[in-house]
């Protein structure tokens, strides 16, 4: 027999240490690792035309810009590499830029991307995209309520916030800094895990109505096996272009298709394990207290 | 089912012709008659690029000051279009973000430090005395033109800008000019400053009342003379203005970038189209053509207003892809079942289609209400992602409820008995 519902408790154990990893990464590490989008900063990726010395361009770069700018030189693919600083002025960025193509006798060219961001640009986007998120997770809920019921609808928010918060917590445990592409990714999941968990209770709800006399945990189970097929497919199909970006696409395209593809698998991941079991677990408690309340 | 056979090949033909000239666009000359529609890829007509897929720099200023109203601001992009202008980048854009903030965007350039510079340069011309008194303004200036030549008998060539006046400017410079000639030996000077920097500083020996005026000294070059006059012509900026924000791709990177999105998203819509086919059969291969239908309308519609597609709005036309393909899923499944129970195909397709209806709409609507509040409340990338999104998300029901269910009741004209190629298996004990 198919038992999602009686099996919460071991599903529910993997979101868990997940979270709890994160949890002591995070306190190893002392937070998150933050992208000079976020921090306020200057990243600079020069492509090198060839393998060069990371310490003696590391050396150049402090030599060539004002102290306390703390510039971080990294190798980033093939010969590309990325140096980062603290937010430095205009002027310095020019000289800093004109004084490297020299000394390598680089052509403009070989400067592939800057990025100078104050602090405060980051904290703003940030802001904004926890702003619009929780004002959308409301009016879905709103509208979850009306076609479904309330318990339908927190169970599916949830789901989401289990979504984002493993999005985060992969980040946290590989340190993989955050930056604007993130938060596109975890908006596209907010649009994913709805959806996804939607169809699971639509189901829920085509048979709550025909089967009156089953419990909520059978009417689950049996909900779950019906649509188990199709999100399968989904996550296929939803997966497959997200991986060809992965595997044929340039850096800053990868970089922000990792959470999406993490965001995909939990999205999956809760809408059949967990959605159904929070809605009986919901429903019970629902129950009762009519129960309790008759009694008395 | 001669009928159904015309419909299909009809609406397939249609599609299959839509989506590529969507997609490629068409460029015919016949009779001497030219007639063409961009491809959605083509460069001026067809969808946005953003500037982190080919090149270019977006750059973010921000006011300088406590609050700004929305007339300075208005001004600020104003002022700041003309520079644009000016320095030659016809194609940038300027807009507005938030409340004290302007983004402008500048396609294809190499190095943006000198625009970002001159951009933000506040250019507030005054003219002072010694005492440091403003005595004339940039705007008592009517126009601004950078010269070479001889300023008088006996200085040489040189470069220097021409400044017009207004009517108001010049009785306002005779009044200084009286004022600072009749001073004592050594403070008898007018200083021209742009900003608080000082350009020139002409001594006055007698009262000037005439409509134009002469800045020279220290120009070595004209350009500096071109930006000069540049920057007094396209007026002042009523506040400081701060670049907070820079992010430039080189095109070389651009390029790459768009040139592989490209290809990987190709690739990615092979593998659903067989996946899906594979997987479902006919009905299968009804919802590759529907997804063909569906990406040739999205293409339209982006390029058609011009939408800009940039790396989050790759995102949101991915998701939207799943979810165009997710709505067909959701519809063979009921119909799978339905088969399953014993009912014909044709029953199968309807009662499949209006049992699925409900589960897709309310999908739909939730990531739709994601997508307006998104673009509601967000800008810049949330915004780019947000529209696509919501673009994504309308036109998939509507090929997934119109497209798919049109072609799969042709399909059931053609009354197929065989329902294997629907994916069904057989259940003889329940016929």
């Amino acid at each position: 027999m198919f038992k999602i519902v009686e099996k919460f408790k071991y599903t529910i154990l993997l979101p868990v240490v997940i979270i709890l990893i994160a949890a002591i990464m995070l306190g190893v590490h002392g937070g998150f690792e933050q992208d000079v989008e976020f921090l306020g900063g200057m990243t600079m990726y020069v492509d090198m035309g060839s393998e060069v010395n990371l310490d003696e361009l590391a050396n150049f770069v402090e030599s060539n810009t004002p102290e306390n700018i703390n510039p971080v030189v990294q190798r980033s693919e093939g010969t590309q590499v990325s140096i980062k600083t603290n937010p430095i002025e205009t002027e310095v960025r020019e000289q800093l830029q004109a004084a490297l193509l020299e000394k390598y006798g680089l052509t403009e060219e070989a400067i592939l991307q800057v990025d100078n961001i104050s602090p405060t640009v980051g904290g703003e986007l940030k802001r904004q995209a926890l702003m619009a998120s929780l004002i959308a997770a409301v009016l879905m809920l709103v509208y979850i309520t009306i076609r479904f019921e309330m318990r339908t609808g927190i169970a599916a928010v949830v789901c989401l916030i289990h979504d984002i918060i493993i999005m985060i917590a992969v980040y946290a445990i590989f340190q993989i800094p955050i930056n604007s592409n993130f938060i596109a990714a975890i908006l596209t999941i907010i649009g994913y895990s709805i959806n996804n968990t939607i169809v699971v209770f639509d189901r829920i709800r085509e048979n709550y109505g025909k089967n009156k006399r089953a419990s909520f945990a059978e009417v689950a189970n049996m909900s779950i096996k019906q649509t188990l097929k199709r999100s399968f497919n989904t996550t296929i199909t939803t997966l497959l272009p997200v991986l060809m970006l992965f595997i044929f696409g340039v850096t800053s395209i990868r970089q922000f298709t990792i959470p999406l593809m993490v965001g995909l698998l939990a999205g999956t991941y809760s809408s059949v394990l967990m959605a159904g079991p929070i809605w009986v677990a919901l429903k019970n408690l629902q129950v009762k207290r009519k129960q309790k309340k008759a009694t008395r | 089912m001669g009928k159904s056979i015309t419909k299909l090949v009809i609406a397939i033909v249609v599609i299959a012709l839509g989506a590529s000239i969507a997609l490629f666009g068409f460029d015919i000359q016949m009779f001497g008659w030219q007639i063409s529609y961009p491809s959605a890829l083509d460069e001026d007509n067809g969808i946005r690029q953003g500037l982190d897929l080919v090149g270019g720099s977006v750059i973010t200023y921000e006011a300088q000051t406590e609050s700004a109203t929305d007339e300075e601001m208005t001004s600020v992009e104003n002022v700041l279009r003309k520079r644009l202008d000016a320095l030659g980048y016809m194609e940038a854009t300027v807009s507005r973000q938030g409340d004290k903030k302007v983004r402008v965007e500048i396609p294809a350039i190499q190095n943006p430090e000198e625009a970002v510079q001159t951009l933000g340069q506040t250019a507030r011309l005054t003219f002072r005395d010694a005492d440091g008194n403003v005595v004339l303004e940039g705007t008592d200036v009517a126009s601004a033109t950078a010269r070479f030549g001889q300023i008088d008998e006996t200085s040489g060539d040189q470069h220097f800008v021409e400044l017009k006046l207004k009517d108001s400017g010049v009785s306002k410079f005779a009044d200084a000019t009286a004022a600072a000639s009749a001073r004592k030996d050594g403070t008898n000077y007018i200083a021209i400053m742009l900003d608080e920097e000082q350009i020139s500083r002409p001594s006055v020996t007698t009262t000037i009342n005439q409509p134009s005026c002469i800045i020279s000294g220290g120009f070595t070059d004209n350009s500096q003379t071109r930006e000069l006059a540049t920057l007094i012509n396209s007026g002042n900026l009523p506040f400081t203005i701060q670049d907070v924000e820079l992010r430039s791709v080189g095109p070389t990177l651009g390029e790459r970038a768009l040139e592989t999105s490209l290809f990987a998203a190709g690739i990615g819509i092979l593998l659903i189209l067989l996946f899906m086919l594979f997987v479902y059969r006919l009905p299968g291969l009804v919802a590759d053509i529907s997804l063909v239908c569906y990406i040739g309308i999205v293409a339209f519609i982006m390029s058609a207003f011009r939408i800009n597609l940039s790396l989050p709005g790759i995102a949101g036309i991915i998701l939207s892809v799943g979810m165009a393909v997710d709505a067909n899923v959701i519809i063979f499944a009921r119909m799978k079942e339905e088969l399953e129970l014993g009912k014909t195909v044709r029953a199968s397709v309807e009662s499949g289609f209006n049992r699925a209806f409900i589960a897709i709409l309310d999908a739909n609507v939730t990531t739709l209400i994601a997508a307006v509040v998104l673009y509601y409340f967000g800008t810049g990338p949330i915004q780019g992602f947000a529209i696509t999104l919501g673009i994504g998300t309308v036109v998939s029901m509507f090929t997934a409820i119109v497209v798919t269910k049109f072609l799969l009741r042709q399909i059931v004209g053609l009354k197929i008995k065989n329902t294997a190629l629907f994916g069904a298996k057989r259940r003889d004990d329940r016929v």
